[in-house]
């Protein structure tokens, strides 16, 4: 299982120089340089003065070079300054990556409390109204434009409604550890189960075919010859093989709800880093950009590899060799 | 006697076996019979082919012309049916044009990434060896890239971008899943024993790929292309929505629906952005369906 592992993780290294190199170059795709938030430069110093600087700092370096001094940097935790903030991006990102990383967990946590129960009625009831109207719903969640449900869910739990607030992630008026807390909960709650239906249909129709599939095993032929009982062989048969490969969509669940944070956050406009990354685009704030768009692909990465690596711990058959 | 009925015989069966439906008799035989199909093959088709002339006949000009005195009119006022926006611009003009263009784009990537998607994936499916492993490869290094912020970023960086230039970078990032989807039909057509039996007797390579191989997947073509045309009508919209998508002055349904950012205009004004928002949900929704339910026919052929 180990060896599996760490296969895995090996596979994982070409992926993140190939991610960096795709960053690096569209960085330097980008105008402007590492002087625009710094004030090194003014407008009365002449080109020599800006070359020498530009010298100094390493920028007439070829790209090769450039390309690892940035990795060495980004190692180092230098993601570069803000432009528009004039603070280092990473702290700006840690600021806003906890507001993300909770939203994205407490909608897993949905995901699968919503799913599951779904999946299981879906597979279980096959056929039947149940399953029809289940199946229904995942295939209608599926086509309808994820941003357009939150805006829809924003405008009518939150404005009709006023169940839930519309902005931001904590109210100005808590004060107390507890009621700060609350008032997190309570800001995310709406998002949260918004994002979490998005991401359900994956889930139920894969848990659904499981089951269905299942049914038919031979194993499952045996238990029932046996005379095991039906409620029984569901159970402790086909449930248990079915949900075993439904763990392993975790990765994915949360590499989506990741993904899907520049909507969900756009919407409710929640401080975290999708709402981040529109609000740099908007500024130009272009080293906030690159990190985010390095992040998010790592974290894209390191989502297919806990799904593989679950995957292998519940499911030997498919290990790597 | 005896053996000329037995000919007849044969000759009526060969006659019956030539009449046989071909693949999209049998398909749209059974899609007849599918309410949900046939109600959202209508919707769709209406929308489709509805907005793009309605949206076409308009001019573009009079249509974005804002004027102030009309602002945040209520439908049925002044002879806007869907009121006016906060420039003062005729809604239901406003949706049909920008519905167009939405439209217009989200078929045009659909059918890039299918061209270039059936035609890569044909190949390396058929082919297979080197060729389609370093493809697949150069696939599996698009997927790790997080699409939508690139896409995002690349339309950031281009200058001078219009909607062509918009269609080609979303095509850039569009064209793997369908790669994927096609090579994995071919290869599972390509080891079957009429191919075998057709390059025995010689037949060219191309004329297999294009005259046998591709006709029998031409259902779950005409599938992905249905799925992707509401998929990537969606992502369009998407863009625009976040600012990111068709440049401002060029009406788009996501841009219509970003009105709803401003907390005044989505509660006091709800028909600025709630047309477009329901239209792309009746568009993406029937469209789906009938993509869905070609797939389900297309598998109940394959099963008898």
């Amino acid at each position: 299982m180990w060896k599996t592992i760490i296969r895995r993780v090996l596979i994982m290294v070409p992926q993140i120089i190939i991610l960096s190199l795709i960053v690096f170059f569209l960085a330097k795709l980008m105008p402007g340089d590492p002087f625009t938030g710094s004030g090194k430069l003014s407008p009365q110093m002449d080109l020599n003065q800006i070359q020498a600087i530009k010298k100094e700092l390493g920028l007439l370096d070829p790209l090769p070079v450039q390309y690892f001094r940035w990795i060495g940097n980004i190692l180092h935790g230098d993601l570069g300054m803000s432009y528009a903030y004039k603070v280092p991006v990473i702290n700006l990102i840690a600021e806003r990556a906890g507001n993300t990383i909770w939203l994205s967990l407490f909608s897993v946590l949905l995901t699968y409390l919503i799913a599951v129960p779904l999946g299981v009625l879906a597979g279980r009831y096959q056929g039947t109204h149940i399953d029809g109207g289940i199946s229904f719903y995942a295939f209608a969640i599926i086509a309808i434009p994820g941003f357009v449900f939150y805006l829809l869910g924003l405008w009518l739990f939150g404005y009709q409604l006023g169940w839930f607030p519309t902005t931001g992630s904590i109210s100005i008026a808590a004060d107390g550890l507890l009621a700060k807390f609350f008032s997190r909960i309570y800001h995310m709650i709406l998002p949260a189960i918004l994002s979490s239906v998005i991401s359900t249909t994956g889930i139920i129709q894969y848990l659904r075919s499981g089951i269905i599939d299942n049914t038919q095993e031979d194993f499952t032929r045996t238990a029932r010859a046996k005379g095991v009982p039906e409620r029984i062989v569901f159970d402790r048969h086909i449930l248990r093989n079915s949900l075993l490969p439904i763990a392993a969509f975790m990765g994915n669940t949360i590499t989506g709800l990741i993904g899907g944070s520049v909507f969900i956050e756009n919407v409710f406009s929640y401080p975290g880093m999708g709402k981040l990354f529109i609000d740099s685009m908007n500024s130009n704030d272009y080293p906030i950009i690159t990190s985010l768009t390095l992040l998010f692909g790592l974290m894209t990465l390191m989502g297919n590899l806990l799904s593989d690596i679950i995957m292998s711990i519940v499911d030997p058959r498919i290990r790597i060799e | 006697m005896e053996n000329k009925n037995m000919v007849d015989a044969v000759e009526t069966n060969a006659n019956t076996m030539s009449e046989t439906p071909s693949g999209f008799k049998v398909i749209w035989r059974e899609l007849r019979h599918d309410k949900v199909a046939m109600i959202s093959l209508v919707i769709a088709a209406t929308l489709l082919i509805g907005i793009t002339v309605w949206g076409s006949l308009l001019n573009q000009d009079k249509v974005t012309e804002a004027s102030l005195l009309d602002r945040f009119l209520a439908p049925g006022q002044d002879g806007h049916i869907l009121g006016a926006d906060p420039s003062g611009r005729d809604v239901w003009n406003y949706l049909m044009l920008g519905g167009r263009n939405s439209i217009l784009i989200g078929v045009s990537v659909t059918l890039i990434t299918e061209f270039i998607g059936l035609i890569v994936g044909t190949i390396c499916g058929y082919f297979g060896g080197i060729l389609d492993n370093v493809v697949m490869r150069i696939v599996d290094f698009f997927m790790i890239i997080p699409t939508t912020l690139v896409i995002i970023l690349l339309v950031k960086i281009t200058t001078h971008y219009n909607a062509v230039t918009l269609v080609l970078i979303i095509s850039a990032f569009g064209w793997m899943g369908t790669t994927r989807l096609m090579r994995s039909l071919i290869f599972s057509q390509a080891s079957r024993d009429y191919i075998a039996a057709s390059k025995t007797s010689g037949t060219s390579n191309f004329t297999i790929m294009w005259r046998e191989l591709i006709p029998n997947i031409s259902s779950m073509i005409i599938t992905d292309l249905t799925l992707g045309i509401a998929g990537n009508i969606g992502l369009e919209v998407g863009l625009s929505y976040l600012g990111f998508g068709l440049p401002p002055d060029t009406p788009s349904l996501g841009t219509m629906i970003a009105y709803a950012n401003d907390p005044d205009i989505i509660t006091a004004y709800p028909w600025v952005w709630l047309p477009a928002s329901l239209l792309i949900m009746v568009l993406a929704l029937s469209i789906s369906f009938f993509g869905n339910a070609i797939r389900r026919a297309a598998d109940a052929r394959q099963r008898t």
